[in-house]
C-alpha cells in the first residue's frame, strides 16, 4: 500500500476565457501566408493552431488547425495540409519552435513544388490572421492531495482542463502540463505525472481527456487503499 | 427567476459564474453606451437585450442617443451602403452637412462614461470630445460589413477611428489594419426570445395546420426574406431534384415586404417556378412573426440557407440552435457557423444542395448528428452570453495589452 502525501503547495485550478484580436493581415497565396507566418505574434500562432479545439471541442478529437485547414480548403494543396495537419504539436515546447517546425515543411513544399506558388485563394476565402487574448482567473477548486485533486478534476469545467494542459504548457512555456508539474514536485507522484505528461492531448476531446487522467488517479487511489 | 438564472438553465451556472467575476472587475466603472436611435435595427435591439443583463450583472452600464436631422441621416445611410460596398456619390456638402450635426452633438452630449462605446457610423466624430489625459476609453463597434468598403467614406471616417483606443468588428474579413487595437465579436442570438425559445408541441402543430401543411413527409425549409441574394428560386431548383428520388416537401418562408419592388418581383418569380407543385409551399410571413417562424424552424427535417452572399447569416445558429441539420452555402459567416460534416453541411451550387439534401434524407442518424453538434456549437459560440462575456473582456482588455492577462 503507497501512502499518498499532502502536498507542498496547494493546487489552485484556473480557468480561462479567450478574446480574438484581428491584426489585418490577410494572406491569399501560400507565399503571403509563409511571410505573414514568420511576422505574426506567438499569440497568433496559438490562435490558429489551438482554435479550434476551444470551439469544437465537444466534437472531434482530432482537430485541424487554421494553416492546414485553409491550405487544403482553399488552396487545395491536400498534401501540404495533411502534412501540417499531422505535426505532433505535443512535441514543441515553445510556439516558436512550432512556427519554425510549420515554416519548414511550407518552405520544402514550396521548393519541391513551386507550382504551388501560383495558387490563389477566392476573395471571399482570404486567410485572416488572428491573435488569441488569454485571460486566466482562479477558481474556487483548491486542493491539497491526490484525492481532493481527482474530486475536483470531475467537476471543473473544460476551460479549466484546457488551461491546465494546452495553455499551461506551450503559452506559458512551462514546458510540462500543470497537473504533471504539481503531482511531481509537491505530492510525489512521479510515475502518475509521467504518465499524464505522456498522453497526447491533442488526440482526445477535452471529457475524454479528462475521463483518461481520472482514470489514471483512480488506479493509483485504489493502490493507496 | 432573474433573467440571469434563467440563461443559467441554458448554458450552465459555470458562463454565468464567470460573467460575475468579470463584471466583478469592472466595479466603479461607467460604461457609456451610445448610438443614434432606441428602436429598430440591430444595434438597437442587441443593447435592449445587453443592457438589463450588465445591470444584473453589476455593472454601471447606461446608454445615450445622439440627435440628427433627415439630411444627416441621409448622409449617414449613404456612408452605410458605401461601406458596404456600395457606389455612392457623397458630395462635400453632404460631409459638410455630417460635420455640422456631428458639432451639434459633440457640444449636447455629456461623454461621461469611464469607458465610452460608439456604435457604428452615426455617432462615430464624437471621438472629437475625448481628451487623452481625461484617461477615459473610447471603443467604436462598427456593425457593418466593412470587407470592401468604399475609399472615399472609409478615407473620412479612417481619422476618426484612428483616435479611438480600440475599435471591435463582426468578422475576421471586417478587419484592415488599423493602428489601433481590433477585437472580433461575433454576433449572437437571444435563447429566451420568441424567435428562438422553446415552443410547445401544440403550438407548433397549430401554425403547420395554419398554413395547411401536414407532417406525413419530410420537410425541407428555408426562411428568408425573397431577395435575389438568398436564391430561393435555386432551391425550388434543388428540391425537384431531390423530389424525384425522395419524397418530401418544400417551404419557402419569408417576410414579405409590399414597399419593397424588388421583393415583389422575386416572390412572383418563385410561384412562377413553383408553378403549384402541391409539395412546395410559398409563404409570405409578416413582420413581426418570430414565434411562427420559430414553430415553422422547428417543424422542419432540414432547413437550407442557399445564400449567393451573405452578411454573417445568424439565421443559421437560429436554426442550429433548434438541433436541425442545415445545407448552407459556405457564403460570408456561414462557414464560421458550420463546419463542413460535423456541424452542417456546406454547399457551392444547386446540385451540392441537392445532394446534400438527399445524404440527410436518406441518413436520418447523421442528420440528427449533425444538428446535435450544430447546436453545441452554437451554445458555446453563438449565444448571448458569450458576447456579452466579449463584451466585458473588451472593457478589460482597455486597461492590459498584454496577450495574457490574469484576472
Amino acid at each position: 500500500m503507497d501512502k499518498l502525501n499532502k502536498g507542498l503547495e496547494p493546487f489552485t485550478f484556473y480557468s480561462r476565457l479567450h478574446l480574438s484580436e484581428l491584426t489585418g493581415y490577410r494572406a491569399t497565396t501560400l507565399v503571403e501566408l509563409l511571410n505573414f507566418m514568420r511576422e505574426v505574434s506567438d499569440a497568433c500562432i496559438y490562435h490558429h493552431t489551438h482554435r479550434f479545439l476551444q470551439q469544437h471541442q465537444f466534437l472531434s478529437p482530432e482537430p485541424p488547425n487554421d494553416f492546414a485547414h485553409w491550405i487544403s480548403r482553399a488552396l487545395g494543396e491536400d498534401t501540404l495540409g495533411e502534412m501540417l495537419a499531422s505535426i505532433d504539436i505535443i512535441q514543441f515546447c515553445t510556439l516558436d519552435e512550432l512556427r519554425q517546425a510549420m515554416i519548414k515543411e511550407i518552405e520544402a513544399y514550396l521548393k519541391k513544388n513551386p507550382r504551388a506558388k501560383k495558387k490563389f485563394a477566392n476573395p471571399d476565402e482570404e486567410f485572416h490572421f488572428i491573435k488569441a487574448i488569454s485571460f486566466f482567473l482562479p477558481t474556487q477548486y483548491v486542493v491539497h492531495n491526490l484525492k481532493e485533486f481527482a474530486q475536483a478534476l470531475e467537476v471543473v469545467t473544460v476551460d479549466s482542463i484546457y488551461f491546465h494542459i494546452f495553455e499551461a504548457r506551450l503559452r506559458l512555456e512551462k514546458g510540462v502540463n500543470d497537473f504533471s508539474y504539481w503531482l511531481e514536485t509537491s505530492v510525489g507522484e512521479n510515475d502518475l505525472a509521467k504518465q499524464i505528461s505522456q498522453l497526447d492531448p491533442y488526440t482526445y476531446t477535452m471529457n475524454d481527456l479528462r475521463t483518461k487522467i481520472l482514470k489514471l488517479i483512480n488506479k493509483r487511489l485504489t493502490k493507496s487503499n | 427567476m432573474t433573467k440571469l438564472d434563467e440563461y443559467a438553465l441554458i448554458v450552465g451556472q459555470s458562463v454565468i459564474d464567470e460573467l460575475k467575476l468579470l463584471a466583478e472587475r469592472l466595479q466603479g466603472k461607467v460604461i457609456q453606451n451610445i448610438n443614434s436611435t432606441a428602436v429598430g435595427g440591430g444595434v438597437a435591439e442587441i443593447l435592449h437585450r445587453m443592457l438589463p443583463l450588465l445591470k444584473e450583472l453589476g455593472v454601471d452600464a447606461r446608454w445615450d442617443l445622439i440627435k440628427g436631422g433627415e439630411t444627416f441621416f441621409q448622409v449617414t445611410k449613404k456612408f452605410h451602403n458605401a461601406l458596404h460596398g456600395k457606389p455612392e456619390k457623397i458630395t462635400p456638402k453632404m460631409f459638410a452637412a455630417f460635420m455640422e450635426t456631428s458639432q451639434q452633438n459633440i457640444d449636447e452630449i455629456d461623454a461621461y462614461g469611464d469607458i465610452v462605446f460608439v456604435h457604428d457610423p452615426q455617432p462615430i466624430a464624437l471621438i472629437l470630445k475625448n481628451k487623452p489625459e481625461s484617461g477615459q476609453k473610447w471603443v467604436w463597434r462598427c456593425h457593418i460589413d466593412v470587407s470592401r468598403p468604399r475609399p472615399q467614406v472609409w478615407n473620412f471616417l479612417k481619422d476618426f477611428i484612428f483616435s479611438y483606443d480600440a475599435c471591435v468588428f463582426s468578422a475576421p474579413s471586417f478587419s484592415q489594419r488599423l493602428p489601433i487595437r481590433q477585437f472580433l465579436i461575433a454576433p449572437s442570438i437571444d435563447p429566451l426570445s420568441d424567435k428562438n425559445k422553446g415552443l410547445p408541441q401544440g403550438y407548433i402543430e397549430s401554425v403547420l395546420e395554419k398554413y395547411g401543411i401536414t407532417r406525413d413527409k419530410p420537410i425541407i425549409t428555408q426562411i428568408s426574406r425573397f431577395d435575389y441574394l438568398k436564391d430561393p428560386v435555386g432551391v425550388i431548383e434543388a428540391f425537384l431534384k431531390v423530389r424525384k428520388y425522395n419524397d418530401c416537401q418544400l417551404i419557402l418562408a419569408g417576410g414579405s415586404a409590399t414597399d419593397d419592388p424588388e421583393s415583389s418581383q422575386v416572390l412572383e418569380e418563385v410561384l412562377i417556378r413553383a408553378d403549384g407543385h402541391p409539395d412546395i409551399y410559398v409563404l409570405s410571413i409578416p413582420p413581426g412573426s418570430d414565434l411562427e417562424i420559430n414553430a415553422l424552424q422547428r417543424a422542419s427535417d432540414i432547413i437550407v440557407q442557399k445564400s449567393l452572399k451573405e452578411g454573417f447569416g445568424l439565421t443559421i445558429s437560429e436554426a442550429l440552435w433548434k438541433a436541425r441539420p442545415v445545407v448552407a452555402s459556405a457564403v460570408g459567416g456561414i462557414p464560421l457557423q458550420i463546419t463542413h460534416q460535423y456541424s452542417g453541411l456546406l454547399t457551392h451550387s444547386i446540385e451540392g444542395v441537392a445532394f446534400g439534401l438527399k445524404q440527410l434524407l436518406n441518413s436520418p442518424e447523421y442528420a440528427k448528428q449533425l444538428g446535435e453538434n450544430g447546436r453545441e456549437h452554437v451554445k458555446q459560440n453563438f449565444l448571448l452570453t458569450r458576447h456579452l462575456r466579449d463584451y466585458l473582456l473588451v472593457f478589460l482588455s482597455l486597461y492590459d495589452s498584454h496577450d495574457i492577462v490574469y484576472l
